[in-house]
């Protein structure tokens, strides 16, 4: 149903067509040319003209597009740009227009396996990996031999993982990883808080392993308040995707999740949670207007966690007008400086103790303007990590390994939290 | 290598083509594999090197694989215009289909099924048959496809070959994958056939689908849950259990499968008995909607236009939720868009003050459209939620008090419709809409605020001298301000005829003499001769009450039938649109299929459409006539009684039409991603339905243009279009010979010609 597949660099030349479907003609990139990439205002990521539909997404300095006449799955194309996008990046480090010109060989090839007849199919990097390499010479008796093992994995139920994966030490490593969003209003109430977490999982496990793997959590996907036991050690979880090695009929009926793991890294949940969230700091800030030159900052910032745990990386970016002239600030930790190009005062701290407080103070001078319009004052964005901090309390209860051969694996856990859209308005 | 890469693009001097000529005859392996990425770079950029067809298809036959893919894809861009010449090629397909790699035998046979030429066909059928029944299922899954590649060419050579049931029986194979690509080419196949039996979802087939769906690709997934859509569940109890193996879906990453999913459950809900499985259902699908808002900005674009239409069906979903639609202010202006929409689909009285703060926090953004679209959301809040509308209210006169341009000029247009839904409720803050009557250049604003103090012109002691202000520059006035000024200074007139007896003579005057619009020049003789003959029938006309407004207008209010339609397609282009398919496709992908559809929409529409409109020359064209059913129904089920009166809608249907049909193509403009392609469509369509003339030609003539035919229209036939059609330009004198209907019968004609206006402004 993808009728054609374009790449285009920011001028809107051409560096990779692939037509799928006979009922359009590759002078059609020149539409989207003129339509999109030489458009100021372009309001939407899908454009029809006339019967055709221009499905567009940005990368780097790229336009992914693909093209189609039906009525087509709108969500399965944008998802496919992006594992597109994942495929190149995983082959070439970078998906760019460097990248695509020096290997554009590789991209038809590849363009030519996930997609037939406009449908996708087989789009695991790891699969891929095996038969579509940059190094093509390959010795015609080995070829023989693997692609007969290759197209059974690529077409077979498990078509993540090779058979004959073997390992000295059997490792396993989970990375449970939260980012954390935050809306404050300019009255201090929490507007949203959630946490959108992700377990990465680095599997370096011989054979066919079955994995279990357990949360602190029933995994209570409906909030059933007769089930609910509000405590301290259990995390309620609003709604949790897998990966696709994840067993899902056996989750919706008795809630554990199983899996055969690819081989090394691969990311085996993503979750969301809403409900009782930890906020690791809390930004109080004073921004006052005076007159109409100056404004005044006094920005307090306190971090909520344990006094054992740090923070690394604190950044606090804080708006300035646009018709700022100087800054002029003090710190009692980190360091702050006025960045005229973000419009905004970048407060750096390298490291944070859990329950201690800064505070900034500051003025911004301004220039007289001649036009009378307020400043809009966009919230102050936060930027952290902490480790071996969950915000929704998540803990990893088990991880176990089965295997016919029923050697011993040794399994990591680490948490951390960092920000993800930490908003604070004042 | 390495330092050759870079020359694939570069542009060479000249003679181009003859050096590659002599490179891909070269004795050296690695020189003709160069010169092949050569012509492929060169055919990437769009220039022609179909002259070395011969050559090329020459390197085909090599063990190289990576060569072999490259020749195949030349072959594929080429075939066509070297139609003769495919036949070297085909030698060496055929053979590569018999080779010991069954990655070149799924290549070979991929590749041949792109090459659309008939000598290629004669040859395919042999090893397709081969292939499919090929013992390694990457083979046969490419085989599948390559069935559907064949049909769309030759489906009688399809049928005589027996392809189509070696593929059903595919359906059995016992690798997911197989199975998978084997639904996809049959559902492909049957949307294009004829009789319609080449994919006929029963049990069986149903029951092999689902025990696929665990174990096939993400992608497989997709086509199996498309294809169990077409499925009729034979009663609630088999609904409930296919459900229940579709569940689990929702918890997949990619967000395609989910709305996947979720048009599955959505359509089985229909057969579904047990209000108690349904509550469970929706209480299922709510979480994985709100973390589909977690992935990339066009797969929420998709999934937020699919949770709007998702929320009209059954908006007892995510009635919680309304913060995590809350825009963060870095999303791009599209998913702001869109979520503004649902936030205002979620108001309700529990989370109104939530909701109005934000928007408030909106209104001082730096989008303009954006901020207006809030502005615009605070008037809808207010006019949804009685009991919060003061608030609102108080939020729009801070934003005013902000005296940003766009900002009140945003504010005085949506606090027009309050004052239309709740008459004499707020007058209070009319001093306060009168302080910014300069800072106003925008038609739409200039004429609310006209109307408004038009309306209560005996509650706004110096009316008169406000109207005198804005006539100072009535003639350089849009029409549309024009028409307003017109009523508003009419209206004034008969509340306080003392005052501006003189006023209403000068305007009349000007407005009859000196301009050259039809409807605008043809409204003032209306309301000359109605103060003439009878000032009490005047009054009884303009100064009628207004029938109410409801929160959404008629044009955004999708009808059941398109949404059932619609609700089908979720996750399609078409839930993106919310339009039918056939309203942005071409016809001939689903030709067969539209003149069903539209059979099933005009049967559905029917009691909704007078006979006539039925009757009124559409083309043939089954497409258009779908849609201008659905535009009728959306007409019709309108909250003015204007359109619905009898004497208007029967007599003069077409006419009727006229302002609705373009009411959506405005309507489209602002809500549709894409302003030319829908213009395009749209244009398409009128063309061939008949109607188009009036449709396009009130597009072009502007809001006021439009408000004038409509309300003209159902008079007299006076619907000429504005000035850029040189139609038999309407005599007034003649046409008011015709006014011999009574007066109550005008009386709607012009009330309605500033509602139409109204609404279209707004909406």
């Amino acid at each position: 149903m993808i009728s054609a597949f374009f790449i285009y660099n920011q001028k809107g030349e051409v560096l990779i067509s692939r037509l799928y479907r006979q009922d359009l003609k590759r002078s059609i990139a020149d539409i989207f040319r003129i339509q999109v990439i030489s458009n100021t205002d372009v309001r939407s990521p899908i454009i029809t003209l006339g019967s055709t539909s221009f499905f567009h997404v940005r990368h780097e300095n790229l336009y992914i597009v693909a093209l189609t006449k039906w009525n087509a799955n709108a969500a399965l194309i944008f998802e496919f740009c992006y594992r597109f996008i994942n495929i190149g990046r995983s082959y070439f480090g970078k998906l760019d227009e460097e990248a695509v010109k020096a290997n554009f060989v590789l991209i038809y090839e590849l363009l030519d396996e996930v997609l037939d007849f406009g449908y996708p199919q087989n789009s695991e990097t790891d699969t891929l990996k095996m038969y579509i390499t940059t190094e093509s010479v390959k010795s015609e008796r080995a070829m023989r031999e693997d692609s007969a093992k290759i197209t059974i994995q690529a077409t077979g139920a498990t078509s993540w993982r090779r058979s004959d994966v073997k390992y000295r030490k059997n490792e396993a490593f989970i990375d449970v990883i939260e980012s954390v969003n935050l809306l404050l209003s300019t009255q201090g109430n929490v507007l949203r808080a959630d946490v959108a977490g992700q377990i990465m999982m680095r599997a370096y496990l011989s054979g066919t392993p079955e994995c279990k793997f357990g949360l602190n959590d029933k995994v209570l996907l409906e909030k059933d308040p007769s089930n609910r036991r509000k405590s301290s050690n259990t995390v309620e979880i609003d709604d949790c995707q897998f990966h696709q090695c994840v067993k899902l009929g056996k989750f919706d009926s008795d809630r554990t999740i199983s899996f055969i793991p690819p081989d090394g890294e691969f990311e085996l949940m993503r979750y969301r949670t809403s409900d009782n969230i930890n906020l690791p700091f809390r930004v109080h800030p004073v921004v006052t207007e005076i007159g109409k030159s100056k404004i005044e900052y006094k920005i307090l910032v306190k971090a909520n966690f344990s006094s054992k745990l740090n923070a690394n990386n604190v950044v606090l970016t804080i708006p300035t007008p646009l018709n700022t002239a100087g800054v002029t600030c003090s710190v009692s930790a980190g360091k702050a400086k006025y960045v005229p190009a973000e419009n905004s005062i970048v407060w750096k701290i390298q490291r944070f103790q859990g329950q201690s407080e800064f505070m900034l103070t500051g003025e911004a001078n301004l220039t007289a303007m001649t036009h009378k319009k307020a400043w809009s004052r966009p919230p102050i964005s936060m930027d952290f990590q902490v480790l071996m901090f969950t915000s929704s309390g998540l803990l990893v209860r088990f991880l176990k390994v089965f295997e016919k051969s029923n050697y011993q694996s040794v399994k990591w856990v680490r948490y951390m939290t960092k920000a993800g859209n930490y908003q604070i308005r004042f | 290598m390495d330092s050759f890469k870079p020359k694939f693009f570069a542009t060479s001097t000249k003679g181009e083509n003859a050096e590659l000529l002599v490179d891909l005859n070269s004795e050296y392996r690695d020189r003709r594999k160069d010169a092949v990425k050569r012509v492929i770079a060169n055919m990437t950029v769009g220039k022609d090197v179909s002259s070395l067809f011969p050559q090329v298809v020459k390197n085909m036959q090599t063990e190289d694989l990576e060569m072999k893919k490259l020749v195949y894809l030349y072959l594929m861009n080429y075939a066509k215009s070297n139609p003769d010449l495919v036949i070297l090629a085909v030698n060496t397909f055929v053979k590569d289909t018999d080779h010991v790699n069954p990655l070149i035998r799924a290549l070979a046979i991929r590749t041949m099924g792109c090459i659309r030429v008939d000598k290629i066909l004669d040859h395919l059928c042999e090893p397709l048959r081969k292939c499919l029944g090929d013992d390694n299922p990457y083979v046969r899954k490419t085989a599948a496809i390559c069935v559907a590649k064949l049909w769309d060419l030759d489906q009688e050579r399809a049928i005589e070959n027996g392809f189509v049931t070696m593929l059903q029986d595919l359906i059995s194979d016992s690798t997911p994958m197989v199975v998978a690509n084997a639904v996809t080419a049959l559902a492909e196949m049957q949307e294009s056939s004829a009789t319609k039996d080449v994919f006929v979802v029963n049990v069986a087939i149903m029951n092999k689908m689902l025990a696929a769906l665990n174990e096939c690709t993400e992608w497989g997934q997709i086509a199996i849950l498309t294809s169990l859509a077409e499925y009729k569940p034979l009663d609630s109890k088999e609904a409930e259990n296919i459900c229940e193996r579709v569940v689990p879906r929702l918890q997949h990453a990619n967000g395609s499968v989910v709305l996947s999913a979720i048009r599955v459950i959505m359509m089985y809900m229909r057969y579904i008995k047990s209000e108690e499985f349904i509550k469970g259902l929706i209480k299922k699908m709510s979480p994985p909607l709100v973390t589909l808002l977690a992935s990339a900005p066009e797969v929420q674009y998709v999934s937020l236009r699919n949770i709007n239409l998702i929320l009209q069906k059954r908006p007892d979903i995510l009635q919680n939720d309304v913060r995590v639609f809350f825009c963060k202010y870095n999303d791009p202006p599209y998913v702001k868009r869109e979520k503004l929409e649902i936030m205002i689909k979620l108001c309700n009285e529990k989370n109104i003050d939530q909701l109005l703060s934000e928007l408030k926090e909106y209104a001082s953004e730096v989008d303009v459209d954006f901020v207006r679209k809030a502005v615009h959301a605070i008037g809808r809040c207010a006019i949804m939620i009685d009991e919060a509308s003061e608030r609102c209210v108080n939020v729009l006169l801070d934003l005013i008090n902000t005296k940003v341009n766009y900002v009140v000029q945003e504010a005085i247009i949506v606090i027009k419709d309050i004052f239309r839904k709740y008459p004499k409720r707020y007058e209070a803050i009319i001093p306060t809409l009168c302080q910014n009557l300069d800072s106003l250049d925008e038609p739409e604003a200039k004429g609310s605020l006209i109307w408004i103090i038009g309306e209560y012109a005996e509650r706004i002691e110096n009316a008169d001298e406000l109207i005198e202000n804005f006539l100072e520059t009535f003639l350089e006035e849009n029409s549309q301000v024009q028409l307003q000024l017109l009523t508003a200074t009419v209206k004034l007139f008969l509340k306080k005829p003392s005052q501006s007896q003189e006023i209403v003579h000068r305007v009349l005057q000007t407005a009859t003499q000196e301009i050259d619009n039809p409807d605008t020049r043809d409204r003032a003789y209306v309301y000359w001769r109605l103060l003439s003959t009878d000032p009490q029938a005047a009054k009884a006309v303009v100064l009628s009450e207004k029938p109410p407004i409801s929160a959404e207008s008629s044009s955004n209010r999708i009808s059941p039938g398109l949404m059932d339609e619609l609700i089908n397609n979720i996750s399609t282009l078409a839930s993106v649109y919310h339009k039918p398919p056939t309203a942005f496709m071409g016809n001939k992908a689903f030709s067969a299929d539209a003149v069903r559809k539209a059979a099933v929409a005009d049967a559905r529409d029917e009691e909704q459409i007078t006979g006539e409109t039925m009757d009124s020359p559409s083309g043939g064209a089954p497409a258009a006539k779908n849609a201008m059913a659905d535009l009728l129904d959306l007409d019709f089920g309108s909250s003015e009684p204007a359109y619905t009166s009898p004497p208007i809608s029967s007599s003069k249907p077409v006419s009727n039409n006229g302002p609705n049909y373009s009411a959506d193509l405005f309507d489209m403009s602002a809500d549709m991603p894409s302003n030319t392609g829908v213009f395009g469509g749209m244009n398409n369509m009128g063309g061939m339905s008949g109607m188009g003339g009036m449709g396009g030609m009130g597009g072009m003539g502007g809001m006021g243009g439009m408000g004038g035919m409509g309300g003209m229209g159902g008079m007299g036939g006076m619907s000429n279009p504005p000035a850029q059609h040189p139609a038999p330009a309407a005599d007034p004198f003649g046409n008011l010979g015709t006014f011999g209907a009574p007066p109550q019968q005008q009386k709607p004609a012009t009330t309605q010609s500033s509602t139409v206006n109204d609404l279209l402004d707004l909406f």
